[in-house]
């Protein structure tokens, strides 16, 4: 089912949580709202899930309009970052709860209530769990029973709000590829809150950045990765450096290229570390540093060279290091694969050019 | 206490010392006093202790000082559920004075909160005047040592259950909501279950509070020999005719049905407590 959002705005005595917020989510989707914390992607949530009300704007389901739908009118399934489950019931009955609040004839018989949960517990395989209850479980658990128990009612959205945040590396790695495969057979559409930029850009179809309140930019996790729309988005999403183009002398180059508003006024480039080869000898449109660190982490070698005061972060492959032999205190010339300049001015995102 | 949470880490030093420290403790506090209690009774012939703690007046004292306690303790169940959840879930102005007012009938001497609810019941009393005009005497009736019985026992109930509530995360009553649960079957459901141990302790603790009060009852309730006079009362009307082994017998006989009382009501809370949370419970608690 998809879902409308119509210039929405939600305010907490002064504090402005969410301004002119405007979104569609075709049915089906997988959408990630992605944000540093204070941006306003779960008080989204909650509205979109009737928890919260709007101040103004309208949510629309499917077309229709439910901007003052109660949170059990929606059927909307909710999943927590501290997963609520009801701690005096068993995990069998916290997944049946949803089907047994239901009105005298609506309800299932009690022999499809049991077949049901069944179902659920093997599609989330803790079958095996029916009996215990929640203080008995670990953490991947206790959210694969929330999820089970918001599934319960057949909702048509799926709304997860930092679903993995409160867990470890590993499970929370292994939990947001088995979402992904569970929202693929579900056939719903399924928002999901989270700062961890991985995490959106691993498991969305589709990405929704936010910052103080409005969205920066929405796309697919390869757009808004590559193409950002706005320095927020850049340096939200990754690592970058961020170079003040008057005082690079060097990579002035670079900038010519870029039309002429962002280069008259003050403008800011942004470079991936990953974007930055390390050369012996200075070649066209490049830029004198210093090694000062090299660190081996995992796959990558990320060097740390000094600019006059500045500092760049350059990530290399293992081989590329090796071959490059790199020492500290070393000279070293930099030259940008990739960069993307905005003008400065503060507020206005306007966007420049980008190229070699 | 209401909450059974082990803690892996002893912040005491050595289970044997602590055990023995607590038991030491509690023997000269309570024990000693207890068997001296039961010695003395046991000067008495079963004969006779069975006359005197059975008598038609000590029977009457004990079915209104039982009988008013429960009544007292379950409205204080009732009401103080109301107070503690009004004082955890919502803020108004004046919350802390109210919060602050709640413990008042633990600070004021009992005799006082006797005196001002007699004065307040009583026919002319700025209540009882039109309690009267309905046909309900409060003061110096068994209504009255009701009155008294709730008035200290409030703070009991209250003071068990805020902490519990504050410890219910308002996203379970979310969750209720989102899946379809109306108001009354999130409560009935979800909100209540959790609180029920809470409950039954703050019940227990006003319901043995009341067993035991005198101060307050005494001005209140008229003192009338088989229709308001309550057992600590007799008890000390032996005592000044100098009739010590009568009081023995029906302290003695107070002392085992307060204490059968007690001992039902902590099993049903012990149960209630633990059901859910089987023998294997980790030490992650319900909260990350």
């Amino acid at each position: 089912m998809s879902i409308e959002i119509r210039s929405l705005g939600k305010r907490f005595g002064n504090f402005v949580a969410l301004q002119d917020i405007n979104l569609d989510i075709p049915g089906g989707e997988l959408v990630a709202l992605l944000g540093p914390s204070g941006c306003g992607k779960t008080t989204l949530l909650r509205i979109i899930a009737g928890m919260e009300s709007a101040d103004t704007g309208q949510v629309l389901f499917a077309g229709e309009e439910a901007t003052h739908l109660h949170a059990r009118e929606r059927n909307v399934g909710f999943v927590f970052q501290h997963y609520a489950l009801f701690r005096h019931m068993s995990v069998f009955e916290n997944v049946a709860f949803g089907l047994r609040v239901k009105a005298r004839k609506l309800r299932p018989v009690e022999s499809e209530i049991r077949r049901r949960v069944d179902a659920l517990l093997k599609l989330v395989q803790l079958d095996w769990l029916a009996d215990r209850y929640p203080s008995q479980l670990s953490g991947g658990q206790r959210q694969r029973i929330a999820l089970a128990r918001a599934l319960a009612v057949e909702p048509k959205v799926l709304l997860l709000d930092e679903p993995f945040g409160a867990l470890d590396t590993k499970v929370r790695k292994e939990l947001r590829r088995w979402l992904r495969r569970l929202h693929d057979e579900m056939h719903i559409s399924s928002v999901f809150v989270t700062h961890d930029q991985e995490e959106a850009l691993e498991v969305a179809d589709r990405v929704v950045v936010m910052n103080h309140g409005r969205i920066e930019q929405i796309g697919s996790p390869d757009e808004v990765y590559s193409n950002p729309a706005s320095p927020f988005v850049y340096q939200f999403l990754g690592n970058v450096n961020v170079f003040h183009s008057r005082l690079h002398g060097a990579w002035a180059d670079v900038e010519r290229s870029v039309p002429e508003r962002a280069t008259s006024s003050e403008a800011m480039a942004f470079v991936r570390p990953h974007d930055i080869e390390i050369e012996h000898r200075p070649v066209s449109g490049s830029l004198q540093a210093t090694v000062q660190e090299v660190h081996a982490i995992g796959p990558l070698v990320r060097v740390e060279l000094a600019h006059g005061s500045e500092l760049i972060e350059v990530e290399l492959t293992r081989d590329r290091a090796a071959a490059l032999t790199l020492a500290k205190g070393q000279q070293v010339w930099l030259k940008p694969r990739q960069i993307k300049v905005f003008a400065a001015p503060s507020g206005s995102l306007e966007e420049g050019g980008s190229g070699i | 206490m209401p909450s059974t949470r082990s803690h892996p880490a002893r912040v005491l030093p050595g289970f044997s010392l602590s055990l023995g420290c607590a038991l030491v403790y509690l023997s000269l506090l309570v024990l000693l006093p207890l068997s001296g209690l039961g010695f003395k009774a046991s000067h008495l012939s079963f004969y006779e202790f069975w006359e005197m703690a059975t008598g038609e007046r000590a029977l009457a004292s004990y079915r209104i000082t039982f009988g008013a306690s429960l009544l007292a303790a379950l409205i204080n169940a009732v009401f103080g559920l109301i107070v503690a959840w009004v004082l955890v879930r919502y803020s108004f102005p004046g919350k802390r004075l109210i919060d602050a007012l709640v413990d008042l009938p633990f600070a004021l001497p009992t005799a006082v909160a006797g005196i001002t609810l007699a004065t307040l019941y009583s026919s002319n009393g700025w209540i009882g005047r039109y309690a009267e005009s309905f046909g309900v005497k409060v003061a110096f009736t068994p209504l009255g040592i009701v009155v008294a019985l709730t008035f200290i026992g409030l703070p009991f109930v209250v003071r068990t259950l805020q902490p519990v509530i504050e410890d219910i995360e308002p996203e379970v009553e979310e969750a209720a909501a989102s899946l379809g649960a109306s108001r009354l079957q999130t409560f009935v459901r979800v909100v209540f279950p959790g609180l029920f141990p809470a409950l039954l302790t703050g019940f227990t603790l006003a319901f043995s509070r009341s067993i035991g009060e005198y101060g307050s009852v005494i001005f209140i309730a008229g003192n009338m020999p088989l229709i308001s006079e309550i057992t600590p009362l007799l008890i000390i009307s032996k005592l000044e005719q100098y009739d010590v082994v009568g009081a023995t017998a029906l302290a003695v006989v107070m002392l085992l049905i307060s204490f059968a009382l007690l001992l039902a009501v902590n099993t049903l809370q012990w149960w209630a407590a633990n059901r859910h949370h089987g023998n294997t419970r980790p030490s992650t608690g319900g909260k990350p």
